[in-house]
């Protein structure tokens, strides 16, 4: 189990790492949780395990570079390969990859902080919003837990928005705001081809951003989601969809709004989606009535007889 | 491979209809339970950016974790076999609700450098002066009550006020620390509010996070002004033994033993880990500090006391001490020579003793917003809208120099400037001027280096 490295999101990770382990071992799994250090490479040489689960949120951990390290040893993998991995990671490219497959994913642009430099900013903004309306959200086209997300509801707070983006990624991904029920979903494979687990809904009194997610109260999660039979078939057939598309192996997690008029829209799909105590994967399961450690289990052996 | 059992219905690639409203859930049961006080206590992504100052990639600049490695170890742990092999049934006991006697007699030794003649039964001994802050404010804060503070205000007593509802009020300093007009002027418009001022609370000496001391000659005006409107003055005093130059200044305790209580501390003059620090009390304080402690915690730790009171007379604590000041001061060095080298653009003050240097960072700058960029580029600090109680101050950051080795210190300085540097290009080109707004608990853990 890798778990922590140097992304902004090494808190996260830590704690997903840890519940998941607990949960396998409690299951007479034998695992070993280790950083993402200059220890990793002789330790995974010498460990030689049966399979290595990048449980590692942002940067190294989800662009396929540490997955790419150890196929490089000769280890199996759990969850995406590298490339898939670095598609997936690309919240622009996943979206254009879905879109092709028939999704639908909010309008967007896509913009590199050296853009501004050279156009700059006030007409590049004032074109976002001519082109993409009010309210947008503005996010790094990279990265999770909400970090340097804002929804932006007039003109004027688009430069800060733009801003607090930049300070984690040099590219900002922005997109129409699409109001609806948000919803994930999570796609597992147990060894018989991808199946969603019951959508989640998310509902906050504001954004569903860091605090909301890692603070128990602030967001109330149904599980599963209160859909229609048909909005919750077209939600699962969208992370399905989604899983294939990108090509994802083992695990992902979709994250949807259904807006008023029943349309699905993807916003962008998680290939280490989070496992603590507050993620929307373990809620899912158990909504599924699936025991954790079973279900983790059933995901190892799976990507063992691959 | 073993399949696991589906739940009625599921297939492969499809989940059952469920049409069923689901219930929500907040994932935590006990929510409508929690004591209002609790409503501030969030993880906030200032915190969780922390997390990552402690790999070793990272420089540091960001906690306030005293330079263990001049300890004598070997010694140590010589002593602390002794105390357990020879003093172990009254070491593993539980002792006094106060502290121990002996210990108590021994701090003021240490008080007395710094001019404080009390007697040991005014010494309160806690679990860190961390502690005696909680005491005394539980004792003395009612909800809504006002304490005032310097701006900015160490962290950790913002978030013990906080968790009272106590309102804090800040007075600005400069460089001769608390500036007493403004004290006055403050204190005065609170009471024509009509507003009711508990205490006044201040780091006299090498100032967390603002690296100042209050001038000798202020001390006096301040407690006046105190005295005058019925305010008592909290005195916290963890670094006043670790300065570069010239004898300790006297505390302001040594002016007034009925005005002041006074808070003192192993931690950052020997170790934090043994959780040893004091309140000195006039007595119908103290009395009312001891059963506050004892309903806390029963008692201090006699095995952390038994060991910091054995160290104290058998080994060379004042050298010891001296060592400290010598390590800081190379480190401290190390950080003014590094700004001045690579921003020279902010502004910061030059301590004369203690952990931390307060820079201003150029106009338009965000400490808070800046803080993901610091962290990508392997460097962390703290911002500034920690110190502030409204959640203000994020055109500051505390930089530690404690921890780090003077090496590592101009090279997180370096980095640093690499940070400000794409920061300032960004704020010019979106004109912006920060966001930071009121916000959660953003300080480090106390494990964060």
């Amino acid at each position: 189990m890798l778990a922590g490295g140097l992304s902004h999101e090494r808190d996260v990770s830590l704690r997903s790492g840890r519940r998941v382990a607990d949960a396998l071992r409690s299951v007479g799994v034998d695992v070993s949780v280790h950083d993402v250090d200059s220890d990793l490479v002789p330790a995974l040489a010498q460990l030689r395990p049966d399979l290595v689960w990048p449980l590692l949120h942002g940067t190294s951990g989800e662009d396929g570079s540490v997955r790419d390290v150890v196929q490089m040893l000769g280890l199996r993998l759990l969850g995406a390969g590298p490339r898939e991995s670095r598609v997936a990671w690309s919240k622009p490219i996943a979206k254009t990859v879905v879109s092709r497959a028939g999704l639908s994913t909010p309008d967007f642009v896509t913009l590199p902080q050296s853009l501004f430099r050279e156009l700059g900013a006030r007409h590049v903004l004032e074109a976002i919003v001519a082109r993409l309306g009010l309210p947008l959200v503005v996010k790094p086209s990279r990265g999770g837990s909400a970090l340097g997300v804002t929804l932006v509801s007039s003109p004027e707070a688009l430069p800060q928005a733009m801003v607090d983006c930049f300070a984690y990624s040099d590219t900002a991904l922005v997109e129409r705001c699409v109001v609806g029920t948000e919803v994930a979903v999570s796609v597992v494979d147990l060894g018989s081809g991808p199946f969603a687990l019951p959508p989640v809904e998310i509902v906050t009194d504001g954004p569903y951003d860091y605090d909301a997610r890692y603070n128990p109260g602030r967001t109330e999660y149904f599980a599963p989601a209160r859909l229609s039979e048909a909005s919750t078939r077209t939600a699962i057939g969208a992370a399905l969809t989604a899983h294939d598309a990108l090509g994802l192996t083992g695990v992902s997690r979709t994250d949807l709004i259904i807006d008023a008029s029943g349309e699905v829209w993807f916003l962008e799909v998680n290939v280490a989606p989070g496992m603590t105590e507050t993620s929307l994967l373990p809620q899912a399961a158990e909504a599924a009535g699936l025991a954790l450690g079973e279900l983790y289990r059933s995901m190892v052996n799976a990507a063992l007889a691959v | 491979m073993s399949e696991i059992p589906l739940p009625a219905g599921e297939t492969s690639g499809q989940h059952p209809t469920s049409t069923a409203a689901g219930t929500g859930t907040r994932l935590d049961r006990w929510l409508g339970s929690y004591a209002e006080r609790t409503h501030g206590m969030r993880s906030s992504e200032i915190r969780a950016l922390f997390a990552v100052a402690n790999r070793p990639e990272v420089v540091s600049l960001a906690g306030g974790m005293p330079f263990l490695e001049g300890l004598p170890l070997d010694v140590l742990g010589d002593l602390a076999q002794r105390v357990v092999a020879t003093r172990g049934l009254q070491a593993l006991q539980y002792g006094s609700g106060q502290g121990d006697e002996t210990l108590r007699e021994q701090i003021l030794d240490v008080m007395a450098l710094e001019g404080i003649d009390a007697h040991p039964d005014d010494v309160v001994v806690t679990t860190g002066s961390q502690q005696a802050l909680d005491l005394v404010t539980r004792i003395f804060v009612d909800p809504g009550d006002v304490v005032v503070a310097e701006a900015p205000s160490y962290v950790g007593a913002l978030g013990v006020f906080r968790a009272y509802q106590a309102d804090v009020v800040h007075v600005p300093i400069d460089a001769d620390g608390l500036i007493p007009a403004a004290l006055e002027s403050c204190l005065s418009s609170l009471a024509a509010d009509g507003r009711r001022v508990k205490f006044l609370y201040t780091v006299p000496n090498f100032h967390n996070p603002a690296g100042v001391s209050i001038s000798l000659a202020r001390r006096p005006q301040i407690l006046e002004i105190a005295r005058r409107y019925g305010v008592l003055v909290l005195e916290d005093n963890p670094y006043g033994l670790l300065g570069f130059s010239g004898d300790p200044l006297p505390a302001i305790r040594s002016l007034d033993d009925e005005g002041v209580l006074y808070l003192g501390s192993f931690s950052k003059t020997f170790a934090p880990g043994y959780r040893v620090g004091w309140v000195v009390a006039p007595h119908a304080v103290r009395e009312k500090l001891v059963l506050a402690s004892e309903s806390a915690i029963l008692c201090p730790s006699n095995a952390s006391q038994i060991a910091i009171s054995t160290y104290l007379s058998t080994c060379d604590w004042r050298g010891q001490v001296k060592s400290y000041r010598e390590q800081y001061r190379e480190r401290r060095d190390a950080m003014i020579s590094a700004l001045a080298e690579h921003l020279p653009d902010a502004s910061w003050n030059v301590p004369d003793g203690g952990f931390y240097t307060w820079v201003r960072l150029p106009d338009g700058l965000d400490a808070k917003d800046m803080l993901p960029r610091a962290v990508t580029a392997r460097v962390a600090y703290v911002p500034g809208t920690a110190f502030y109680f409204d959640g203000t101050g994020a055109s500051h950051m505390r930089l530690s120099y404690c921890y780090p080795t003077p090496d590592r210190i101009r090279e997180g300085v370096r980095r640093l400037a690499g940070v400000v540097a794409a920061e300032r290009e960004l704020v010019e080109l979106f004109g912006t001027s920060g966001s930071s707004r009121p916000d959660d608990v953003q300080s480090p853990a106390p494990d964060v280096a």
